[in-house]
């Protein structure tokens, strides 16, 4: 059996080791061996955007990153979205435009929204649409979850 | 997932040194996003990866008027896209490293990876061929560098032997009133493996094209180039009617097969659609240059 | 007593955030392949790589003797099973238990790519999966039938050996039901017609393409109990399937249900979770994982929906009258009997009174996987064909689309399909709310150099009542909180323990709902059939009015009046006896300890009065000519929906559905091979919509409310997928000039058409 070896991380702005064999993916580190089970595993192949989480501000599908490649990065997940009990703007907004229904996809959803708003801060409906193509929703048909990241950026906006 | 060992080397020579260690066994890991499902589905078994993201020659771009582009392998396209010197010589290549899977695929997937996977279908290698691109690769026996026409061999081949791996990609300067062009057909807006992909460069003189190359993607076993349409469109003025029988001629340079994807009969139509387009595109960027 | 029409609403109507939508949003709800145990083991199943196929031996003697593996199972480990049909939904569906053991695992023969054959638990997934690969399957081969209209062909290779059409008794058949459905005299109908549009019509196998794969956590020490975490759509499904197939007392298997993310008719029937529980058995009772992948979910353990082969005839007047229609539905059953055919037979012609109809359906075996049911099951392929030959009729009258179906309307009285005269229904409510939507005032504006058409279509849904259990307890602060057996896969939760506020005068964040396990709450009926709000919701409004009911004795005892003197009025209690003040619950809360104890309402329904559904779609798409490819512009969705008690999560249903429908018309298609292999089981090749594939999807709610029902709700969570198919045909129809009759459009596909136009 290939060792497990240490890896050394930042997660959600707290300094984090964990042991991983090379063949698991950072997507089941966080979930199996962390406990950090708010990013989804949806199909393994990229295509779904349900494990996305953040490595030094970029979003990635975590399901095609080996833990080991953690090593020395910054990653954010869904559970590191808020400031303690202060909600970011766009998960306000899923919950009060009523964004999400099963819910599976809606922590992947934040991440790739947050990447889009941490750099353009007045994306339109096209410049959305196209940042969140790389998220699969087949509850919503997408329209709610646009019109949350289109409020959210008004909130971040005002700021 | 089979079980394989893990190296992140910070030099060329170590990697080298690592990917020549036990045979063939050993493979390069970049963005991972074509390796690591290849290896979920068992397509792939390597004993050891050699993740090559922490060398510095292969993150670098660099562009200077005389030598042209050096493109470390290991950029993700995403940082190709934030590029300005990317978007201001080769904006066909850009816009084709902006076109792959989603931005979560972008933050990780490379050139020097797509090029290396080598699908007939990859995204970047119509517009690579179309610059002109040139793959520099390092192995166990020394450094040398090929022409990315000449760099496939097959489905998924490549003229890599075991030990070698790319380090850069080396594109000449374009010359005065040249520009790039990359369009695919995918039936979605995006995520799709392009069902047909053109990339065009044209160079012009006067408004007449003075140099074309132009390469496709997902209508042969591998990548190729053209060139009974390029030569076709070489001293002419790049008008509609050049442009749509270049399309006609491109359509002889491609075997196309039916698969999930779409039917040969329909790649065939599209060639022509998209040759014409990409041609038309780049000659508008480049009359602008 | 008000009519659903004209009460007042203080909370019904409003859109408060959801009770679970926190935890959703912060990463902490728990889903099925979220939870771990200590000890947890993680099972795999292997899966056959051959389409059709004996079993001649299977050996594991390898495979065991990896290390980190702790069990094998097969078919034989399940209790020996009868086709003896088992009860569930109300009696209303009968599980074929041998059945379904065989679909889970197969006993003697595989029958599509996919099917299962054995099983392991292993310390890790991945030595689970390097566990399968050493399993030793021996397999004869046998000849295999992919096509639908070759497996209903004598001679073909037959699937089932002892599946019979009643009218050939001694023959082998892959026709494994047939049904029909008619009225009056369809020849003299044809005869008396002016104008008669005949078309044949294809759809593909299509996935419900939830986003979490189907999971089953499950632990069975052996003492005769069993427990299993899931993520299904009904736990008490999951329960009478588990137990019936480990030969175990139905109540010996606790199912808890997890969060789900999707299921959408599919993760109504177990497909690993009896599975999870033999190997948890066969390891001494430790607690096995499975998740399954995308790939293997999507080559079918899971089951998709049928493609099928439409035939719609129908006959009008010139001045629109639809006097005849003959239908001929075949649709693929896969490797088991159970395709929804005979729900598209009678859905299909049901928004439209006509005198004269023959309908016949068949259910088709087939070495594809077992269908399951997705959304509307069997609806949309049968709308897919009559609303195209519906929007033909139209157009050779030279009527507006919408014109002649209010003309043929069913309405209030109209006698159904299956005979039984329509309650009030909303048909003419929904046509004419799409009439007046700005999307249809909107002239569709030309472009040079591309197609555009406009196109229109319609669907019904019958909607499910069945059974529902419920019951609120009142909490000292003067807060409630609601527990029920429904599964929420998109809002219900928030809707049900808004209907508990309204009754009980709160907010609607002071009811705290929860969905209870199969212990703790009584026998529900699944998450499906467009019932929660129906239901469950009527459920929880009489448990809530039980505990008004308590409430006024409460209050009675505390004014010494008797409860008859009591009434209760916006959410308090008021005496009929002068000089009282009133008494709303948080009043009331705090005494309860001291007049006689807590008070808990409770509801146990089998519920009648379910009032059916209709929707339209209406699509303007673009076409590149050169490409061939369809882009969707604009999209607008109407639907009745009798009462939207939360507008937003009742707009989500109505839009999602839309977005499936329209994925269903555009890319999405299995594409087998010549040996019957899935090859496009991932999400890369299995094209669904993405974000960037639509624009703003507007959806216009119309509220006929239903009698049924004391607050007038009608299910909403299905019939949006049933119009979209044939909505996108019928613009794309008009955008290039020619009649689409095959699912989906894609651009490989439209070329052909247009090549042919044009050649």
């Amino acid at each position: 059996m290939a060792k497990k070896q240490l890896v050394e991380t930042t997660i959600n702005g707290e300094p984090t080791e964990f042991l991983c064999e090379p063949r698991q993916s950072l997507l089941e580190s966080l979930r199996d061996i962390l406990g950090l089970t708010g990013s989804k595993e949806g199909c393994l192949t990229g295509d779904c955007g349900a494990c996305t989480v953040l490595v030094d501000g970029r979003p990635v599908c975590s399901c095609l990153m080996l833990g080991m490649e953690a090593s020395g990065k910054n990653i954010t997940t869904v559970e590191g979205l808020a400031e303690g009990t202060q909600l970011h703007p766009l998960q306000q907004k899923f919950l009060e435009d009523a964004s999400l229904q099963c819910g599976i996809c809606t922590p992947g959803f934040l991440m790739s929204a947050k990447s889009l708003l941490d750099r353009n801060s007045k994306p339109t409906e096209a410049e959305i649409r196209y940042a969140l193509a790389g998220n699969l929703c087949r509850c919503t048909g997408y329209d709610k979850i646009v019109r949350a990241v289109q409020d959210a950026a008004k909130v971040l906006q005002s700021r | 997932m089979h079980e394989f060992s893990y190296e992140a080397p910070t030099t060329v020579d170590q990697a080298v040194k690592l990917l020549s260690s036990d045979g063939d066994t050993a493979r390069v890991i970049c963005g991972g996003t074509d390796l690591l499902i290849q290896m979920r589905n068992a397509v792939r078994k390597p004993r050891l990866l050699v993740d090559v993201k922490n060398i510095r020659e292969m993150r670098d771009i660099s562009y200077d008027a005389k030598a042209g582009l050096r493109l470390g392998a290991a950029v993700p396209c995403i940082e190709i896209y934030e590029s300005e010197v990317m978007h201001r010589h080769y904006p066909g290549l850009t816009e084709a490293a902006h076109l792959i899977g989603s931005l979560q695929i972008q933050s990780r997937a490379s050139i020097g990876g797509n090029l290396c996977n080598a699908s007939p279908a990859a995204d970047t290698s119509p517009a690579l061929l179309a610059v002109g691109a040139i793959a520099k690769i390092v192995g166990p026996k020394g450094t040398r560098e090929v022409a990315v026409d000449k760099f496939f061999t097959g489905p998924g081949q490549s003229v890599l032997q075991p030990g070698e791996m790319v380090t850069q990609i080396l594109i000449p300067p374009p010359a005065p009133h040249t520009s790039d062009r990359y369009i695919r057909m995918i039936p979605r807006n995006e995520m799709d493996i392009a069902i047909v992909g053109a990339g065009a460069s044209v160079t012009l003189d006067g408004d007449k094209v003075s140099a074309v190359r132009i390469g496709l993607g997902a209508v042969a076993p591998t990548p190729v180039l053209t060139p009974k349409a390029a030569e076709y469109v070489i001293g002419k003025k790049l008008d509609e009617k050049t442009a749509e029988r270049a399309g006609e001629l491109a359509r002889e340079s491609a075997v196309p097969i039916d698969d999930m994807r779409g039917t040969a009969e329909y790649r065939v139509h599209v060639i022509g659609v998209l040759t014409r387009r990409a041609l038309l595109g780049a000659a508008e960027r480049a009359s602008k240059n | 007593m008000d009519t659903p029409q004209t009460q007042q609403f203080k909370i019904i109507g409003t859109r408060p955030v959801r009770h679970d939508g926190l935890d959703k949003v912060i990463g902490r709800a728990k889903y099925g392949a979220d939870y771990a145990f200590p000890g947890m083991l993680y099972g795999k199943v292997l899966r056959s790589t051959l389409a059709h196929a004996r079993i001649k031996s299977i050996n594991a003697e390898k495979a065991l003797r990896l290390p980190g593996v702790k069990a094998v199972v097969t078919h034989a480990d399940f209790a020996p099973q009868t086709t003896a049909p088992v009860y569930r939904m109300g009696g209303e569906a009968a599980i074929n238990p041998l059945y379904l053991a065989c679909n889970i695992l197969s006993k003697d023969k595989v029958l599509f790519v996919g099917h299962g054959v054995a099983a392991v638990a292993a310390t890790s997934p991945h030595i689970a999966e390097e566990a399968l690969a050493l399993i030793e399957v021996e397999y004869e081969p046998l000849p295999m039938v992919l096509d639908l209209l070759e497996a209903m062909k004598p001679g073909a290779p037959i699937l089932n050996p002892d599946v019979r059409r009643k009218s050939a008794p001694d023959e082998q058949t892959n026709i494994a039901g047939e049904f029909q459905f008619k009225r009056g005299d369809i020849e003299a109908g044809f005869k008396a017609a002016d104008i008669i549009v005949e078309r044949e019509f294809r759809t593909e196998m299509v996935h419900q393409g939830y986003i979490e794969p189907p999971n089953a956590l499950g632990i069975f020490p052996g003492d005769g109990h069993a427990t299993v975490y899931t993520s299904t759509q009904g736990p008490f499904d999951v329960r009478i399937m588990s137990a019936t197939l480990l030969g175990l007392p139905e109540g010996s298997v606790k199912v808890i249900p997890a969060e789900i993310g999707g299921g959408f008719g599919a993760k109504l029937t177990v497909h690993i979770e009896p599975i999870a529980l033999l190997l948890s058995k066969a390891s001494g009772g430790r607690p096995v994982k499975m998740v399954m992948t995308r790939t293997e979910m999507m080559r079918g353990a899971t089951g998709p929906t049928s493609g099928s082969i439409l035939k719609v005839k129908m006959g009008a007047m010139k001045e629109g009258k639809i006097v005849a229609a003959k239908a001929w539905f075949a649709y693929e059953a896969g490797a088991f009997p159970g395709s929804p055919v005979w729900l598209g037979c009678f859905t299909g012609l049901s928004p439209y009174n006509i005198e004269n109809f023959l309908v016949d359906g068949y259910d088709v075996l087939i070495n594809k996987p077992k269908t399951t049911s997705y959304r509307a099951p069997g609806a949309t392929n049968a709308a897919f064909a009559v609303e195209c030959v519906v929007d033909e009729l139209a157009q050779r009258c030279g009527m507006d689309p919408l014109d002649l179906r209010i003309k043929n309307a069913s309405r209030e009285g109209t006698a159904s399909v299956m005979g039984p005269k329509f309650p009030r229904i909303g048909f003419v409510e929904v046509c004419e709310a799409i009439k007046n939507s700005d999307h249809y005032r909107t002239p569709l504006a030309q472009v040079p150099g591309k197609y555009r058409g406009r196109g229109v279509a319609t669907g019904f849904w019958i909607n499910g009542g069945m059974q529902s259990s419920a019951i609120v307890n009142v909490h000292a602060d003067g807060t409630a909180s609601l527990v029920t057996g429904s599964v929420d896969i998109g809002g219900s939760r928030a809707s049900t323990a808004m209907v508990v506020a309204e009754v009980l005068g709160l907010r609607a964040e002071d009811v705290r709902p929860a969905v209870a396990d199969t212990d703790s709450i009584g026998y529900t009926d699944g998450t499906g059939g467009s019932r929660v709000a129906f239901a469950t919701g009527l459920a929880a409004y009489q448990a809530a009015h039980d505990v008004v009911r308590q409430l006024k004795e409460r209050a009675a005892k505390i004014w010494e009046i008797t409860a008859e003197d009591v009434d209760w009025t916006d959410g308090k209690a008021i005496s009929r006896k002068n000089g009282v003040a009133p008494l709303s619950l948080k009043e009331l809360a705090p005494r309860l300890t001291r007049t006689g104890g807590p008070v808990t309402g409770r509801a146990n329904v089998y519920a009648t009065g379910v009032g059916p559904s209709f929707a339209g779609c209406l699509v303007d798409v673009e076409i590149d000519p050169e490409t061939a490819k369809v882009q969707v512009l604009r999209c607008t969705v109407v639907q009745d929906v009798g009462k939207a008690i939360h507008p937003s999560y009742v707009e989500g249903q109505m839009q999602g559905g839309t977005v499936q429908g329209l994925g269903w018309a555009l890319n999405e298609e299995y594409v087998y091979d010549e040996k019957g292999t899935l090859r496009n089981a991932s999400f890369l090749d299995y094209r669904m919509p993405t974000c960037l594939d639509l624009p703003m999807i507007d959806p216009v709610i119309v509220e006929v409310a239903n009698p049924g029902h004391p607050l007038g709700v009608r299910g909403v969570g299905e019939v949006s997928i049933v119009p979209p198919p044939a909505a996108v045909a019928n613009a794309v129809s008009m955008a290039v000039g020619t009649r689409i009759t095959d699912l989906p459009v894609s651009p490989p596909r439209l070329f052909k058409v247009l090549s042919a136009k044009r050649g």
